[in-house]
């Protein structure tokens, strides 16, 4: 038996900053002090702080040890795990106290207001092994619905507790289900939609990589309940991570018998197969999704019929996102009352963010519905770097909109965010702060919409092409008022017309950065100006003659020797020249150049 | 998997590793010395024996085993702390592997102070 356990990110964001070498040092270090009977080292999912990663956590006390480096582990072996003496440096900051003292985990501002529901066991259990997942109770619901409740009983504990979807829609998964027991087939399917394509968006990913037994039961759940034996999991070839922790989780499952023929000794059979997508943003839209399962060009197709009648090859489908799977088996045990009795009137449980962009803590955090905006980005989020004033937090991605700083108090919750011209959407949560231009961030996301437009109706691929030339000539200061109108027009026009969601939404970023930043798209067509200093054609950098000693560093520096002068006297930017590259005013020692 | 049964033993087996990763403020804190001191003197089967024990008894969400550097009692190592939620915290001197599973049965467990081998009750002059 272990004394003790050491738990390692082994989430995309702590590999890619490089836990595998740290990983293997850790197990050599640990051999070499002989402590290979007492220690063990546990590759986990994501922690959630991956702004400090690679994590490591060691248990039993849960000292939190941040940015840790393969040359610190000789130390943390001989010093904590041999000897049991802290090593102080190493910590997670905000875990020691002013005096010197450690504090819990549990006790940081960034952990404190999380409540862990969907991500209760990633960075806490070993995804590849699945004895792990049911040391914590895993597979106990799908025991207990296969033994003690009917179908009805599973479907009516969903629409009491109140989930809805979290790919974005936030439709009722109850009612789903519902729909799909009630057409009678020879076959049916369930699916799980894991191709999260948002730009900055990494929670399905996060569970997948972390918990994916947690999936697979939820899924098996739902084939009972719909009486479904086949399901499908369509995930994007591009998270390798959660790929291969799904293959190893099926094939862990098939093994000890939780998928296949007559689970638990019932006449219940269920199996599931992955389907990687290629990567296509219009996939992650259910009909698209199917199509592409079928082996054929992952395009839309007109709704009705829904899923739940004619979906995968025809047949009766339901189709939930990971993170809504994930919730799944947790409901069923703890009853839809301890679930409902979270949130908000209309939202209830918990959400999954990835927080990014202007913030501290980047990373992975579950907060209860009916969390203030300020709290997730003031405290649980540690605000925002360099002293900068907020400007707008972007939710649901290219589909999304933002939420102005007028907001920050606005409990969030799917209902709340749509009225205020935002979306949850599947959990990306982008902070801006005041040197982001929102014409340049709705024309990021219009970039991103007219690259993935499956090109099959003509408002969303003529469409948003259109919108992105006017907002172009917008930061380019070449665009007039009425293109202003033109814009806002086509806006409408596309979110009414487009087969499917892709199209319906992808005006948003450009809709709700009207209405709250209409005076930014303003000063760009009247007074020719970027207010935040972004947009390159309209600003140019200048030399204020006063401040400028001569010192020669940015004409040096200058990769187009746009910048002339001679030595002690002030220097002048040949406007025709420059290209905006900033590097003089980086350079520049006395505060002297400034944008215009 | 056939029945219920079959999940229930694993889960029994795998649970005392994994609620050791739980984090509670309501833990009973057992603190072993194991700095050089502590070492020299045989605190590392001392500290095995206390974490295995508890794991078997299948304790570990009630009691957690780690170890400390230096108390500066090095005269009295192996040295045993344990420390319960809102109670004082006891020192136990001198110990062994046996007089540690002692004090899991009859502290840790049953709740009673084992007087004789705490720091204010052993004989140690």
């Amino acid at each position: 038996m272990y004394r003790s356990h050491v738990l390692v990110c082994g989430g995309t964001g702590c590999t890619s900053s490089g836990s595998q070498q740290i990983m293997e040092t850790l197990k050599a270090e640990i051999e070499m002090n002989g402590l290979t009977e007492e220690v063990s080292v546990v590759q986990t999912g994501c922690h959630g702080l991956c702004a400090l990663g690679p994590i490591m956590i060691i248990y039993p006390d849960a000292t939190f040890y941040s940015m840790v480096k393969v040359e610190d582990i000789p130390e943390i072996v001989s010093e904590h795990l041999l000897k049991g003496r802290v090593v102080t440096r190493l910590l997670y900051n905000e875990t020691v106290t002013p005096s010197g003292n450690v504090k819990a985990l549990i006790d940081t501002d960034f952990y404190k207001k999380q409540h862990r529901i969907a991500l209760r066991n990633c960075g806490i259990i070993n995804p590849e092994v699945i004895e792990e997942y049911i040391g914590t109770g895993g597979y106990e619901a799908l025991g207990k619905v296969l033994t003690e409740m009917t179908p009805d009983d599973v479907i009516q504990c969903l629409l009491d507790s109140g989930l809805r979807g979290r790919g974005g829609g936030g439709f009722p998964t109850g009612l789903k289900w519902k729909l799909a027991k009630q057409n009678d087939a020879d076959q049916k399917y369930v699916c799980c939609n894991a191709d999260e394509g948002d730009p900055g968006a990494f929670m399905d990913r996060s569970v997948l990589e972390g918990d994916p037994h947690a999936v697979l039961e939820a899924m098996a759940i739902a084939g009972y309940a719909i009486g479904a034996s086949q399901g499908y999991i369509y995930v994007r070839a591009e998270y390798p991570i959660a790929v291969e922790r799904l293959k190893i989780a099926i094939s862990q499952a098939r093994e000890l018998e939780l998928l296949g023929n007559n689970i638990f000794g019932s006449d219940f059979s269920f199996d599931i197969d992955l389907r990687l997508g290629a990567g296509a943003f219009v996939c992650g839209e259910e009909t698209a999704l199917m199509t592409s399962i079928e082996g054929n060009r992952g395009e839309p197709r007109p709704r009705p019929p829904f899923p739940a009648q004619k979906g995968l090859f025809g047949k009766p489908t339901i189709l939930n996102n990971v993170e809504t799977y994930a919730n799944i088996p947790q409901i069923i045990l703890h009853g839809a009352q301890w679930f409902a009795s979270m949130g908000t009137e209309k939202s209830k449980g918990t959400k999954v963010f990835a927080l990014g962009g202007k913030i501290h803590n980047t990373g992975l955090v579950e907060i209860p519905m009916g969390t203030t905006l300020r709290e997730v980005i003031e405290e649980i989020g540690g605000g925002i770097p360099g002293g900068k004033k907020f400007k707008a937090a972007q939710t649901g991605g290219p589909s999304g909109g933002c939420i102005p700083a007028e907001h920050f108090d606005i409990p969030i919750d799917y209902d709340n965010l749509i009225s205020i011209g935002s979306m949850m959407g599947s959990g990306g949560l982008i902070v801006m702060d005041e040197d982001d231009c929102m014409v340049d961030i709705a024309k990021f996301f219009l970039e991103f919409t007219v690259e993935e437009s499956c090109g099959k109706c003509t408002p969303c691929r003529v469409g948003t092409k259109r919108m992105l030339e006017i907002l172009t000539k917008i930061t380019k200061g070449q665009a007039t008022m009425e293109d202003l109108d033109k814009l806002e027009e086509l806006c409408y026009y596309i979110k009414d017309n487009s087969l499917c969601g892709l199209g319906q939404t992808a005006p948003n970023p450009v809709l709700s950065t009207l209405r709250y930043f209409r005076d930014e798209y303003e000063a760009h067509i009247k007074e020719k100006r970027c207010p935040a200093g972004v947009c390159k054609a309209l600003l140019s950098y200048r030399i204020d003659a006063d401040k400028c000693r001569g010192c020669t560093l940015c004409a040096r520096n200058c990769p187009n020797n746009a910048i002339s002068g001679t030595v002690r006297n002030p220097h002048v930017i040949d406007q025709d020249k420059c290209i905006k590259c900033g590097a003089c005013m980086e350079k520049c020692k006395f505060g002297a150049i400034y944008k215009k | 998997m056939k029945s219920l049964e079959e999940l229930k033993a694993i889960r029994e087996r795998m649970q005392s590793q994994v609620s050791m990763r739980a984090e509670d403020h309501n833990h009973t804190r057992v603190v072993v010395g194991m700095a050089t001191c502590g070492i020299a003197s045989g605190a590392r089967p001392v500290l095995t024996k206390l974490s295995s024990l508890v794991q078997e008894k299948n304790l570990t969400d009630k009691i957690s085993v780690t170890q400390t550097g230096c108390i500066g009692l090095c005269q009295y190592e192996p040295i045993v702390e344990v420390m319960e939620p809102g109670k004082q915290k006891i020192t136990y001197i001198k110990m062994t592997p046996e007089k540690a599973e002692e004090v899991l049965e009859r502290h840790l467990i049953g709740g009673h102070i084992v007087e004789e081998y705490t720091l204010s009750g052993a004989d140690i002059k």
